[in-house]
């Protein structure tokens, strides 16, 4: 059973007189342990197609399955939930709650989860400790360099141990060595863990960590090719 | 799901976090729930010594008073032509049950004279009735008794003020003051009564025996006439009978025609000092209303930073529900905001209001009572003026789509 299966999802945006077709019919599965790039102009939906995956939005027509459920026609406190416990969020800006320590972004998910207060304590400085930075628990976003955010901000997508991380331009906004440090840390994740990671990117040279990537365009899917294995070197 | 505690905790940690907009915020509602304290003790206190006045006027009481003169076609006014007798009064005590007692009095300014110390006062001849209906009492020594009055004996009772100017620590019992050239022999000092609604010193008075007044003090020319009678229906309830029964007969008593202008008049002084205190718990009620105002004007504060907040920290409710805030956690996080601050605020303005209301009393001279009822009423006021205020805003951050919180700059 794939863990994310999307069959004939369509996104309709309605803007007054005019309607805009963002997603025109995209059907793909993605197994579990995989590491998926998926590649696209502006404007060619790979924004929206990673907020449906994301259950962040829900699809028009169409059925999303994640692991094996169909979470397509949830109402927004259930697809809350469905986040909360199986999807990790890496972004592009970081996005880490301002004047507040790592600690207490990484026990975000949790307190939504209900893990007790001593448990998240634990749980969060674990996290810390995995990602790099042990020691910086108690630091606010604005004294951490920006690979130390995405850092901390891949800590609270793996907490509660979500099967799955989407990652949205993870190093948009970093250098290029941040950039492929941050790719090596999802890459080896992937690699031992076995965490699904799905990657936004309009670089090749980011996408090249995945094994697979798939190109969207006008709201269609027009390539999904799998690179010939250890791409990262190529 | 999410503990309730753990919403109080990132509400204020949140709050902590903006430590000054917070207590900005909280402003409104700490001047408005400050002026609602301070209001309702300026209130109450005025009430409380409206009550204390009545009492110390005497409860129940009608004020007769003897008819108008007309000299050359000018009408002098009540008083002017005294008509009223000591019988009158007797009368009055003996044949009317709706009163209970009855005392003539008769007044005049005089100068006391003590050793080489004088004071000018007013002096009031009366019978002994008169310190029950005004509820006066004997500090020390007694009253005089209707003998006295029969013999128009040269004895008085001296009130607080007098003792002071006169006797400073000196006991004023058994000693003879001179009234008007009158040597009189102090048989009793008068309780302390303090001013009257009107502003005037009420121990600032001599109580004689109406008959030494008539033909010894005044030596009126109008002998054995009284200015006016002072009436005490036996209670509340018969004050209005009294009324019927005294101008009954007085009006018998003095041959009075159907036609004729009456020679006396019967004031219901219960009536006047129920009208005052019906104008003060109106003006305390005007006091809390207006007070309520700004406590409302408080509330709008919250609910203005409330919105600015939310919009600020757009991307703050974004990062919660993409990791898993579902619509209720955030409502009752900015909930909780607005009711931490308000409760706050309201608190800081039930002690600012205390402190307040102690300095108008402190410095203004106002009687003030601060009653658990205006700060119950305050507290309980602020935190539903942070819910009522708060909800709007929460249920705006709790609506936003994620995507665009996300993406809010």
């Amino acid at each position: 059973m794939p863990l994310i299966e999307l069959s004939g999802i369509r996104k309709t945006y309605f803007l007054g007189e005019i309607s805009v077709e963002a997603l025109q019919g995209v059907s793909l599965s993605i197994e579990a342990g995989e590491f998926v790039s998926v590649m696209g102009p502006s404007g060619s939906g790979k924004s929206t197609l990673m907020n449906i995956l994301g259950c962040l939005d829900i699809p028009t027509e169409g059925t999303y399955r994640l692991d094996g459920s169909d979470v397509s026609r949830l109402g927004r406190d259930e697809l809350a939930v469905i986040r909360n416990r199986h999807i990790g969020f890496v972004f592009q800006g970081f996005n880490l709650l301002p004047r507040t320590s790592a600690l207490e972004n990484v026990e975000l998910p949790m307190l939504y989860k209900g893990v007790s207060r001593h448990e998240r304590r634990k749980l969060a400085a674990e996290a810390l400790e995995k990602v790099g930075l042990a020691g910086r628990e108690h630091h606010q976003p604005h004294q951490l360099s920006g690979g130390q955010q995405q850092r901390v901000a891949i800590a609270r997508a793996l907490v509660n141990e979500s099967p799955l991380i989407l990652a949205d331009e993870p190093t948009g906004n970093l250098d290029t060595k941040t950039s492929m440090e941050i790719m090596e840390f999802l890459a080896d994740l992937n690699r031992t863990a076995g965490i699904t990671v799905v990657l936004v990117t309009h670089e090749p040279d980011i996408a090249r960590y995945s094994r697979r990537v798939i190109m969207v365009r006008d709201g269609l899917v027009v390539s999904d090719r799998h690179p010939e294995e250890g791409g990262i070197t190529a | 799901m999410i503990a309730y505690g753990e919403i109080l905790h990132v509400s204020l940690r949140s709050l902590r976090a903006n430590k000054m907009r917070s207590a900005l915020t909280t402003l409104g509602i700490v001047i408005g729930v400050a002026a609602v304290v301070a209001m309702f003790a300026i209130g109450t206190g005025a009430n409380q010594s409206v009550t204390a006045q009545i009492t110390s006027m005497g409860s129940n009481l009608l004020v007769v008073r003897s008819g108008s003169m007309t000299t050359g076609g000018a009408r002098m006014g009540w008083g002017s032509s005294p008509t009223l007798t000591f019988a009158d009064a007797e009368a009055i005590a003996e044949e009317c049950p709706a009163v209970g007692k009855a005392a003539p009095t008769t007044a005049g300014g005089v100068q006391v004279v003590y050793g080489n110390s004088n004071w000018s006062t007013r002096a009031e001849g009366t019978t002994p009735p008169m310190l029950d209906i005004r509820n006066w009492t004997i500090a020390s020594g007694r009253s005089f008794n209707d003998s006295e009055v029969r013999s128009s004996a040269k004895v008085c009772l001296l009130g607080q003020t007098i003792v002071t100017n006169l006797f400073g620590e000196e006991d004023p019992v058994g000693k003879i003051v001179r009234v008007k050239r009158i040597p009189m022999t102090v048989v009793g000092v008068l309780g302390r009564k303090g001013t009257n609604a009107m502003g005037s010193d009420q121990d600032d008075t001599l109580i004689i025996p109406i008959t030494t007044a008539q033909k010894r003090v005044f030596g009126s020319r109008f002998q054995g006439k009284v200015s006016s009678i002072l009436v005490q229906a036996v209670d509340g309830n018969s004050i209005s009978a009294a009324i019927d029964q005294v101008d009954g007969l007085l009006t018998e008593r003095h041959r009075i025609r159907l036609d004729e202008e009456k020679d006396f008049t019967v004031m219901n002084l219960a009536e006047i000092m129920e009208a005052a205190a019906a104008s003060t718990r109106t003006l305390s009620f005007l006091l809390a209303a207006v007070a309520s105002i700004s406590l409302l004007v408080g509330g709008i504060g919250i609910m203005n930073i409330m919105l600015v907040s939310v919009t600020e920290r757009t991307r703050e409710i974004g990062i919660r529900m993409a990791v898993g805030a579902r619509t209720p956690d955030i409502l009752l996080q900015f909930l909780a905001e607005a009711v931490i601050l308000s409760v706050l605020g309201g608190l800081t303005g039930i002690a600012l209001g205390a402190l307040v209301s102690f300095a108008i009393g402190h410095f203004a001279g106002w009687p003030t009572v601060i009653s658990p009822l205006s700060i119950g009423l305050a507290f309980g006021f602020s935190a539903l003026v942070g819910i009522f205020f708060g909800y709007y805003p929460a249920s705006k951050a709790a609506d936003l789509d994620p995507i665009e919180a996300l993406r809010y700059e």
